[in-house]
């Protein structure tokens, strides 16, 4: 069994890739989170609606202000990961893990869903990764470390669509994938897979994903994103969200792995709410018997980053309203380029956020089932019903597909005619179907329809000694087939930024060298792109591109992205790290201050009227220096200097302490500056330690402006009383 | 042609407005097992190239070999009968492992003659 990689070690993605050849996933099947029933309790907080908390995890920015707590929602939450090079990407899924995803969808390479077989190996893939029985073993074993680390199972997820169907729906069981979109209708309508082919595929398919307890998804939500008007297309969305799971009932799923994927169809600044609040009531309805994959909207998304988290957030409120079993988040940064680490964590961020934020709120508020939103969820399921009456009509599915019943951009009935119709004898693989013979036999396990197993045999796989389901050891691993596009030619060029002194920025593959530059262009919306690709090109970045460009106003000027490549390293030991401050254990720090009767004067400087900062500082409330036995005079805000000296005079303290938030015109600065001469000039400065603190103070200004010591955010007073030590022992005074 | 549509929209609307929000979800699911009721039909009784290379993988041959076997079979006008059957039949009569069997289908399709 592998062990998991510390947390102060990066994955090592060498040690993944060997032994790949006799690697077997130690379980299989779709995990869902615990949920203690009496809700959980975190910090000073009982939450209702939460998940067991990981054992290790990296909480929102806020959480140092609430015990660090990182309350995990009571659904699964997805990220979906995909680069291109999955051998990249398995870092990736380390570090949304420990930001609490625990499905892992992996989208395959361009062109996958036509190609008529499996693919081997690891080569490189186009807008997401070649799906193979390679990528899969070294992603689920980096999956199995990760999960132990964190301390709860991650669900690892990939497409079971195109024309190779059921042969990746074998490759998945026998390696342990735990969710799959499936969806017969998604390869016919956007896939232009033959329709009858697609269907008696997908039997097959789903019959082998039921047996390995995979998850499904299906793939209605497409039709969001592919209709014009994605709002308009719900009656149709709900038919084929039906479609799907009867006829995965049909062939043997069971209705617990069965999930639909829905995402609210509308967006601000569409009133949202009037169109996705009744969607999203109708579906759960009608459907309360399956699984809520609930997605976010991309349909309306593009550049702008904070406008995808607001929009994501409505979502992920509409879900808690409603039901969902998974939320699923996407990489704000979907619409202007391939996702980046960071973007991925951005996106649970915000259901993390939310679902916090949100908790219980079904105890807190309902649903006004009696007004607008019951007769619109009632509308939109009649309409969905018609139109299965309608289908039927025109003869079923595959008539009603060829007459461009799907995917039409008008609300049902209406019709724009910009429907996706096929042809029943067109499309990929048309024609490829066989019929059964009477006495057709396949000799394996979870396999559709007709075979003719003898009737002697306990298992259909006893013919044959056992099936690769049953025995596992039968799998024929295959390495790699091509002999320059492949994961080792990659990872030997990405060394030296993965285990060498090499560093270069990142934003989806080592040593990338990717960045991006935020900037305000006080020019209008022809100039101020142009400029912004010009000031990249003269700051060295390589390949500049404009991703961004939000007009403020047309005259006075535009918020501008630029990204670019960075193309030199750094060594990693040629950069002089400061030290980290050690901090004395606590009882010394108490002997000392005791031992001194270490008293300090303190107040907020600079016509500055902020007093929290220092109040936490001081107060053994907030654990200030108060705890540690310090006697301190609090002068208040607005403190003139030469005040806090005369104080520190007469009441003969050890210390003063001064805060500064102010920083326009580095008045900061000044002031610290101001309180070391005046104590010179008075002649105390070998008697008093010097301190201030603020939000745009950091330790290095210290010795700029003849402090003993200087602190920025996230102070405790345990530090302040450390350096007070500490300075004081340095003159003998303690 | 459309306005036809929409008219009998509005007579079937009329009939669903009389249902109960149970008899409607009802109606739902009846009509949508009614639509797939057909297709899982088609799909018992029939089988693609690639079900029959599944169905090789899951007997523990490559998925580089299941492709030529699959091909051969198809071509020999036996894929009805399954692939894993035919493969099953060339191992008995041959008296190879599957694996070899498929090898030998690989290696000259005339194996495939008189199995049946």
């Amino acid at each position: 069994m592998t062990k998991p990689t510390p947390p102060n070690q990066k994955l090592d993605i060498e040690k993944i890739l060997e032994g790949l050849e006799s690697y077997h996933p130690p379980r299989k099947g779709w995990t869902w989170r615990d949920v203690p029933e009496g809700g959980v309790d975190m910090g000073p907080f009982h939450f209702r609606d939460m998940s067991r908390p990981l054992e290790r995890s990296i909480g929102l920015p806020a959480s140092k202000y609430f015990d660090h707590i990182d309350p995990q929602p009571s659904c699964v939450v997805t990220t979906e990961i995909a680069s291109g090079r999955f051998e990249d990407d398995l870092r990736r899924m380390r570090m949304a893990a420990w930001h609490g995803a625990d499905h892992i969808m992996v989208i395959r390479t361009t062109g996958q869903s036509h190609i008529d077989g499996l693919l081997e190996g690891t080569p490189e893939g186009i807008g997401g990764v070649p799906i193979t029985r390679k990528q899969i073993r070294a992603s689920r074993k980096a999956c199995d470390e990760i999960e132990k680390e964190v301390g709860r199972p991650i669900n690892f997820h990939s497409y079971v669509s195109g024309v190779a169907g059921p042969e990746v729906a074998v490759l998945f069981a026998e390696e342990g994938i735990n969710g799959a979109h499936q969806d017969p209708q998604y390869n016919v309508l956007y896939r232009n897979v033959n329709m009858y082919r697609s269907f008696v595929d997908a039997a097959e398919a789903k019959k082998v994903m039921a047996g390995a307890r995979i998850f499904q998804i299906d793939g209605a939500h497409n039709a969001n994103a592919t209709a014009k008007a994605g709002w308009l297309v719900m009656p149709e969305l709900m038919v084929q969200h039906g479609l799907n799971c009867a006829f995965s009932v049909a062939v043997g799923m069971d209705k617990d792995l069965i999930g639909l994927s829905t995402v609210p169809p509308n967006s601000p600044p569409a009133p949202k709410l009037w169109y996705d609040l009744p969607y999203a009531v109708a579906l759960r309805d009608f459907f309360s018997d399956f699984k809520m994959r609930a997605q976010q909207n991309t349909r309306y998304i593009e550049a702008d980053i904070e406008e995808a988290v607001r929009t994501h957030t409505v979502d992920t409120l509409i879900s808690m309203l409603t039901r969902a079993d998974i939320q699923s988040t996407i990489t704000p940064d979907e619409g202007r380029n391939v996702p980046w680490h960071y973007n991925n964590i951005r996106g649970i961020q915000t259901v993390k956020q939310t679902w916090a934020a949100l908790d219980g709120i079904k105890e807190l508020v309902s649903l006004n089932h009696d007004g607008p939103l019951g007769e619109m969820a009632r509308d939109l399921k009649e309409r969905a019903v018609a139109f299965l009456e309608e289908v039927l009509e025109v003869g079923g599915y595959f008539a009603a597909v060829e007459k461009g019943f799907f995917v039409d951009s008008a609300k049902y009935p209406e019709r724009s005619g910009d429907g996706i119709a096929r042809d029943g004898n067109g499309g990929v693989g048309a024609g490829s179907l066989v019929v059964r013979d009477a006495d057709y036999l396949a000799p394996v396990c979870d396999h559709f329809g007709t075979n003719h197993v003898p009737v002697d045999v306990e298992k259909p796989c006893d013919p044959i000694g056992g099936c690769t389901l049953c025995k596992p050891e039968k799998i024929v691993f295959i390495d790699e087939l091509d002999p320059e596009d492949n994961c080792n030619q990659r990872l030997a060029k990405t060394l030296p930024y993965r285990k060498g002194n090499a560093i270069r920025p990142e934003a989806e593959w080592a040593g990338d060298g990717t960045v991006l530059v935020q900037l305000f262009v006080p020019e209008n919306e022809e100039i101020a792109p142009v400029y912004a690709a010009e000031m990249a090109k003269k700051m060295g970045l390589v390949d500049p591109e404009v991703i961004n460009t939000m007009v403020l106003h047309p005259a006075e000027g535009c918020f501008v992205e630029v990204k670019g490549k960075v193309a030199f390293d750094i060594d990693r030991t040629t950069l002089k790290i400061p030290e980290k401050e050690v901090i004395l254990p606590e009882q010394e720090l108490r002997d000392a201050v005791k031992a001194v009767g270490l008293k300090v004067v303190a107040g907020t400087v600079g016509e500055d009227e902020h007093s929290v900062g220092l109040r936490e500082i001081l107060d053994i409330k907030h654990g200030g220096i108060e705890k540690y036995g310090v006697k301190y005079h609090y002068l208040g805000t607005s403190v003139p200097i030469g005040k806090l000296v005369d104080a520190a005079i007469e009441t003969g303290a050890h210390a003063i302490l001064i805060s500064t938030i102010i920083s326009h015109n580095d008045v900061h600065r000044s002031q610290m500056r101001k309180l070391a001469e005046l104590c010179r000039e008075k002649g105390i400065r070998d008697r008093v330690v010097l301190v201030a603190g603020g939000t745009q103070v950091n330790r290095d200004m210290a010795k700029e402006t003849g402090l003993d010591a200087t602190f920025g955010r996230g102070t405790k007073g345990i530090h302040v009383v450390n350096a007070m030590v500490k300075a004081l022992r340095a003159r003998g005074a303690a | 042609m459309t306005d036809d549509r929409i008219s009998r929209f509005e007579a079937r609307r009329e009939a669903l407005a009389k249902l109960t929000d149970e008899e409607l979800k009802a109606r739902f699911w009846e009509l949508t097992n009614r639509v797939v009721e057909p297709i899982v039909d088609l799909a018992k009784s029939h089988t693609s190239p690639s079900i029959e290379r599944s169905v090789l993988l899951r007997m523990g041959i490559d998925s580089v070999s299941s492709q030529g076997v699959v091909k051969r079979i198809h071509d020999a006008g036996l894929l009805g009968k399954g692939a894993g059957h035919v493969v099953l039949k060339v191992s008995r009569k041959t008296g190879r492992d599957i694996r070899a069997a498929a090898q030998a289908i690989l290696d000259d399709s005339t194996v495939l003659e008189g199995l049946f």
